[in-house]
């Protein structure tokens, strides 16, 4: 899988952290969300239906579809720094 | 027939070799089930109950039958919290967890599934389907209680299977098994009978996953025959259709835990070309009754329950559920107006319980947890009207907490409730607005909200 990219493109990073929060209508600006906590749990505490919701914003802006059994699922969730990477990766095929 | 002296097969499957569940690149027939159950259930130990935590839909199956057949009763709490399971181990302290986790996080006695051994069972011969006395006790399911502790309801052997008979006619593949795909955890009734009861009792092969995204639903579907039978919810099934993705074809749709809207009922019968029903019950009472909104908003009675109208609060539209399946006699938290033929509307929920994409709690409940943890003063739940573009309206909360930070206390909520109903926001205020009669005031509630937000906007 392509790595590194995100660091290089924190106009995505921005973009998919906007997409958070505009889609569940979180209360934190998008430039505050720390892209390396968990968004889960103490971090941004998102849930699996928050999870779902997202998955299917990122289904429409970038045009593929998540799969639970993809081992990778719950680093790709773990931040949003590995989101940003993930979608950057899977638009990018 | 005398109930006390009948007994059931613990599985319906006079073929052995007939597959059983479907799990990716491999088929798990009647036989090797038992096998495993057997194996499992030499290997629970003492403890009178099984918390049967497994997020496998097979292993979980596997767990239940292990725990029948060594004479123990399934706990099937509805949240995994640790609060949750100290509360039942205070309760049912002669317990043991089986789970599926590969790291165990709570304190509790636990066995973890046996996975590993998986390949030590493939030869061995199956041994004869064992007859299950049908007054005997075998899961116990949970209801939040106003106080906040978990109240046991009993299932019996004999309800469980007369339930799952019921609900195959009432669909129509009591002749005709199909595969069920369920989204839904099987530790909650619905999931319980829909997926795992129609498996065992209605010779339905089930997919041991619990497919969470569209992809996950689309794929798990095309790797099992047809006629096939998708179990879920409103909110997944709306995530699937959202998706675009081509859907295999289903035979049926069969969705519950949370009210279907009209619009969302017909959508699915046009895009996947299937009837789509609804069942209703609670945990309480199990599946009691079935309706296909796309022809009807009114639900159809499950043979032999009747509804019986109670006035015990000087309230119209309450009812009990009884009969058929039922243990005891069961008020129900919805209104309803009964239609002369037996069949009924749906009023709305009692203003107290709340339903968050299925999952099910009551403000009351929620309210004292907030109260309950220290440095706490006083608090309250309320849900609030969805916004704009918001498929699920969360849940928020004010809270007095002179010296706590809105993070300790979210921190402390979530070892105590499910995610679903943390609230969002959590306003800490000076004082909660009681009005000259000590209560709370929805307007009131609801105008901090207002308050809160616009406060954010600044």
């Amino acid at each position: 899988m392509t790595t590194g990219i995100p660091n290089n493109d924190l106009p995505l990073m921005r973009e998919v952290a906007e997409l958070i929060v505009s889609s569940l209508n979180l209360e934190v600006q998008a430039q505050d969300i720390d892209p390396d906590a968990t968004l889960f749990g103490d971090g941004l505490g998102l849930d699996s239906i928050d999870i779902l919701e997202i998955a299917m914003v990122i289904s429409k802006r970038y045009g593929f579809q998540l799969r639970s059994d993809n081992e990778d699922n719950v680093h790709i969730f773990s931040s949003l720094r590995h989101l940003t990477e993930y979608i950057a990766a899977q638009r990018a095929q | 027939m005398n109930s006390k002296s009948a007994a059931y097969p613990l599985i319906d499957y006079p073929d052995l070799d007939r597959i059983m569940v479907y799990r990716p690149h491999t088929r798990i027939t009647a036989g090797r089930f038992l096998v495993e159950a057997q194996r499992l259930a030499g290997r629970l130990g003492p403890a009178a109950h099984v918390l049967n935590l497994c997020q496998d839909r097979y292993h979980f199956m596997v767990g239940l039958a292990a725990a029948i057949l060594a004479g123990k009763i399934s706990l099937l709490p509805s949240t995994h919290t640790d609060d949750t399971l100290r509360q039942l181990f205070g309760t049912f302290p002669n317990s043991i967890c089986l789970h599926d986790l590969p790291n165990w996080p709570h304190v509790y006695p636990q066995i973890a599934y046996p996975v590993d051994e998986v390949e030590a069972v493939v030869d061995t011969p199956a041994p004869p389907i064992p007859l299950i006395d049908s007054a005997r006790p075998v899961v116990y399911v949970f209801t939040s209680g106003s106080t906040g502790h978990p109240v046991p309801h009993i299932k019996t052997w004999g309800k469980l299977v007369l339930n799952s008979r019921t609900a195959a006619k009432a669909l129509g593949i009591h002749a005709d098994p199909v595969s069920i795909v369920g989204t839904v955890p099987p530790q909650h009734m619905f999931g319980f009978e829909s997926t795992v009861l129609l498996c065992l009792q209605g010779r339905c092969p089930i997919w041991s996953g619990k497919p969470f995204y569209p992809a996950d639903i689309v794929a798990a579907l095309a790797d099992m025959p047809e006629p096939r039978m998708l179990v879920s919810t409103p909110f997944h099934l709306e995530s699937l259709l959202d998706s675009g993705m081509t859907v295999p074809p289903v035979a049926q749709v069969l969705l519950a835990t949370a009210p279907l809207a009209q619009d969302l009922a017909e959508r699915a019968e046009q895009q996947l070309n299937v009837p789509l029903r609804e069942i209703y019950g609670c945990t309480e009472t199990g599946q009691i009754a079935i309706r296909r909104p796309a022809e009807s908003p009114a639900w159809a009675l499950f043979p032999g329950i009747t509804l019986e109208a109670d006035y015990s609060d000087g309230e119209k539209w309450l009812y009990r559920a009884w009969g058929g399946h039922i243990e005891v006699p069961i008020a129900l938290s919805d209104r309803l107006e009964v239609l002369v033929d037996g069949r009924f509307l749906l009023l709305g929920r009692l203003a107290d319980q709340v339903n968050i994409a299925g999952k099910r709690s009551s403000l009351g409940f929620l309210t004292a947890q907030i109260k309950a943890i220290p440095g706490v003063t006083d608090g309250v739940f309320f849900q609030p009207e969805a916004r704009a573009g918001q498929a699920i309206s969360r849940l928020c909360a004010l809270v007095v907490a002179p010296d706590m930070t809105q993070a300790e206390i979210l921190s402390a909520l979530r070892t105590r409730l499910d995610p679903a109903f943390l609230p969002r926001p959590l306003i800490l205020v000076e004082a909660l607005p009681y009005n000259d009669t000590g209560k709370l005031p929805r307007a009131q509630l609801l105008a901090l909200l207002v308050h809160h937000r616009e406060s954010l906007k600044r």
